[in-house]
C-alpha cells in the first residue's frame, strides 16, 4: 500500500457514495428541475424529458421498499455465492441496486416491498490494486 | 414503395465450432442462404453484417473473402443481442427505399461458455456480489420477479416455458439440444439465480444465419412460390422509465416496437400464427406474452398453464426450441428466428410445422436497449 492511499482513507464504492470514510455517508442523487426525475451520478442533460442544465444534487434517503430482487447462485469465478440482488425504491425517489444482507437468501423469507434501509460499511474486504480499501452501501430489512 | 421479399434463407445447425473462425461460419450460412435463392454472390447489390465479438473486425468483408470479393458495399453492424434483427432490418429498408434489388443479411457469432453480464466496470474494485449482480441470468431474474410482484407468477410457470421450448427442439434437427426437461428437471437443475435454474437459461454456442432479401419487381423475376412478404420491420430503443438505471426495461421497448409493427403490418396480434420471441431467460419469455399482447397483462401465467403458447395450441411460441434449447449466438439470433418463422410459411418445418401458418413474427431484444421485431406473411 502507497503512502499516498493509506492517507486518502477509503474510497467510495461508486462516485455517487458522498462522505466515505466520515461519519455521515450517503448517497447522492441528481434531480431535473422539469420534470423531478431522480438519476444516480452527475449530469448535465434529462434523459426523462430533455430538459438541459436543469440537474441538482439531491441527498438520497436511507429509507425504501423491495421492489425486486433475484438469489444469485452463481456468479464470475470468485465471487462468493449465495448473495440477494434487490432493487429498492428509495423514499423520495431514486431506485438503487445492491445486495440484500442480514436476511436468509430464501425466497419464502424475502417479501415485495418490505421496508429496507440502506446501510453503509466496507466493501466486503476487496481491495484495488493500489491496496485502497472501499466503503459500500447494503440493504437490510428495517429495524 | 415495394414490398420486401425473403427470397431465400437459412442457419447452419448450432453448435460449437472452435475449429472454425467467426467469417467461416457466416459465409457457410451465406452460400446456404443464396443457394435456397438460387442465386450467387455475384447477384448480392450490398452485404449487412451483424456479429458482436468481432464488431470492429469488418466481419462482413471477411465473409466475402470466403465466398467471392465482388466489391460491393458492406455495412457491419452491432446491436446487442439484437444485432442480428438489425442487420436484415439494414438490408430491409435499402430494398424498400429502392436503392438496392437485391441484398444479403448475415448473423455471425462465436461464443464461450460460461455467464454473460457485466462485471460492473469503472474502476476500484469489483461490483459484483457487492451491488447487486450484473450477470444476465439476475437481471432477467429480477425482470421475471416484477412480474411475479404483480400477478403472482410462480417459479413453476417460469420453469413450464423450459419444458415447452426444449421439447420443441427435440423436434428441431438445427437446435443445439434435442433433449425432453421435464418439469422436475427443469426446477431441480442447478439455480443460477432464482428463479432461473440453469436449463432455464439460453445456450452460448456458435451460430450463423442468413438470408437474402429482395424487392417486388426482383421477386416477380425469381418467382413468388417460397417467397416471403416482409410485412413489418420495426426497431425501437429503450424509452426512459423510473427505474431503467438499474434494472433494464425489457417491456417498454418491446410494447413500443409491438405496437408499431402491428399497425405496418396492418394487422392484430390475434392474425398471429407463430412467433418466436426473445426467451434469453425463461422468465423473458413470460414477459413478452403481454408484452407483445399475445395475452392481456397479467394472463401470461395462464397461458403457459393451458398450453397455449405450445406447438398445436393458439399461438405456438418458440418452435424452434428458442434460445433456450435451440442456442443463443447473439449476433445470429435476430435471422436465425427469422429463418424459422419463415419456413413455417413455407410449409417447410417438417414435424414441428405449425398448420396453416400465414402470419408470423420474429422479436429480439438487445439489453441496453434495443428490440426488433419482424412480421412475415406467406406469399403464396
Amino acid at each position: 500500500m502507497s503512502e499516498e492511499a493509506a492517507a486518502t482513507g477509503p474510497l467510495p464504492v461508486v462516485d455517487w457514495l458522498k462522505g466515505a470514510g466520515t461519519e455521515d455517508p450517503y448517497l447522492e442523487g441528481h434531480k431535473c428541475g422539469e420534470c423531478g426525475a431522480v438519476f444516480l451520478g452527475q449530469r448535465e442533460n434529462c434523459s426523462s424529458c430533455g430538459a438541459r442544465d436543469q440537474m441538482s444534487p439531491t441527498r438520497l434517503s436511507t429509507k425504501g421498499k423491495l421492489y425486486s430482487y433475484s438469489i444469485v447462485h452463481r456468479s464470475f469465478p470468485g465471487i462468493e455465492v449465495p448473495y440477494i440482488s434487490a432493487i429498492v425504491d428509495l423514499e423520495g425517489g431514486g431506485t438503487v441496486k445492491g445486495n440484500l444482507i442480514n436476511i436468509d437468501p430464501d425466497p419464502e423469507k424475502i417479501e415485495f416491498d418490505m421496508p429496507v434501509e440502506v446501510v453503509f460499511d466496507d466493501a466486503l474486504g476487496r481491495k484495488d490494486r493500489d491496496g485502497n480499501s472501499y466503503v459500500s452501501y447494503f440493504f437490510q430489512p428495517a429495524s | 414503395m415495394s414490398d420486401v421479399y425473403i427470397m431465400g434463407v437459412d442457419m447452419i445447425k448450432f453448435g460449437r465450432f472452435p475449429e472454425k473462425t467467426v467469417p467461416q461460419l457466416g459465409a457457410t450460412a451465406a452460400l446456404m442462404a443464396l443457394d435456397d435463392a438460387g442465386l450467387k454472390i455475384q447477384d448480392m447489390q450490398a452485404l449487412y453484417c451483424g456479429n458482436l465479438g468481432q464488431a470492429s473486425a469488418m466481419v462482413g468483408q471477411r465473409i466475402l473473402q470466403e465466398i467471392g470479393q465482388t466489391g460491393i458495399g458492406v455495412v457491419n453492424c452491432s446491436n446487442a443481442c439484437a444485432t442480428g434483427a438489425t442487420a436484415f432490418r439494414e438490408a430491409w429498408m435499402s430494398v424498400k427505399a429502392g436503392v438496392n434489388d437485391v441484398v444479403l443479411a448475415v448473423g455471425v457469432e462465436q461464443m464461450g461458455k460460461g455467464l454473460l453480464g457485466g462485471a460492473g466496470g469503472g474502476t476500484g474494485i469489483p461490483k459484483e456480489g457487492l451491488l447487486g449482480s450484473g450477470t444476465m441470468p439476475a437481471v432477467f431474474a429480477e425482470a421475471g420477479m416484477e412480474h411475479s410482484r404483480q400477478y403472482g407468477t410462480t417459479f413453476e410457470q417460469f420453469a413450464k416455458v423450459s419444458v415447452k421450448n426444449h421439447h420443441h427442439s427435440t423436434l428441431n434437427p438445427k437446435a443445439m439440444y434435442q433433449i425432453e426437461t421435464p418439469l422436475e428437471t427443469v426446477m431441480n437443475a442447478e439455480m443460477i439465480s432464482y428463479p432461473n435454474t440453469k436449463l432455464m437459461c439460453s445456450v452460448n454456442v456458435d451460430g450463423a444465419a442468413a438470408a437474402v432479401l429482395v424487392s417486388e419487381k426482383k421477386a416477380k423475376e425469381l418467382g413468388m412460390d417460397r417467397a416471403v412478404r416482409v410485412k413489418a420491420s420495426v426497431l425501437t430503443s429503450d424509452p426512459y422509465s423510473d427505474r431503467d438505471l438499474v434494472m433494464p426495461n425489457v417491456n417498454d421497448v418491446t410494447r413500443r416496437a409491438a405496437s408499431q409493427a402491428y399497425e405496418m403490418a396492418g394487422c392484430g396480434p390475434e392474425d398471429i400464427d407463430l412467433v418466436e420471441l426473445h426467451d434469453c431467460f425463461a422468465t423473458a419469455e413470460i414477459l413478452h406474452y403481454e408484452n407483445l399482447g399475445l395475452c392481456k397483462d397479467g394472463e401470461a401465467g395462464r397461458m403457459i398453464d393451458e398450453g397455449e403458447t405450445a406447438l398445436g395450441g393458439r399461438v405456438p411460441v418458440n418452435v424452434s426450441g428458442g434460445l433456450l434449447s435451440k442456442g443463443h449466438p447473439l449476433g445470429a439470433t435476430g435471422i436465425a428466428n427469422i429463418y424459422e418463422v419463415a419456413t413455417h410459411l413455407r410449409g417447410e418445418a417438417d414435424k414441428r410445422q405449425v398448420e396453416d401458418a400465414r402470419l408470423g413474427m420474429t422479436h429480439v431484444i438487445g439489453l441496453g436497449s434495443a428490440c426488433g421485431i419482424h412480421i412475415l406473411e406467406k406469399v403464396a
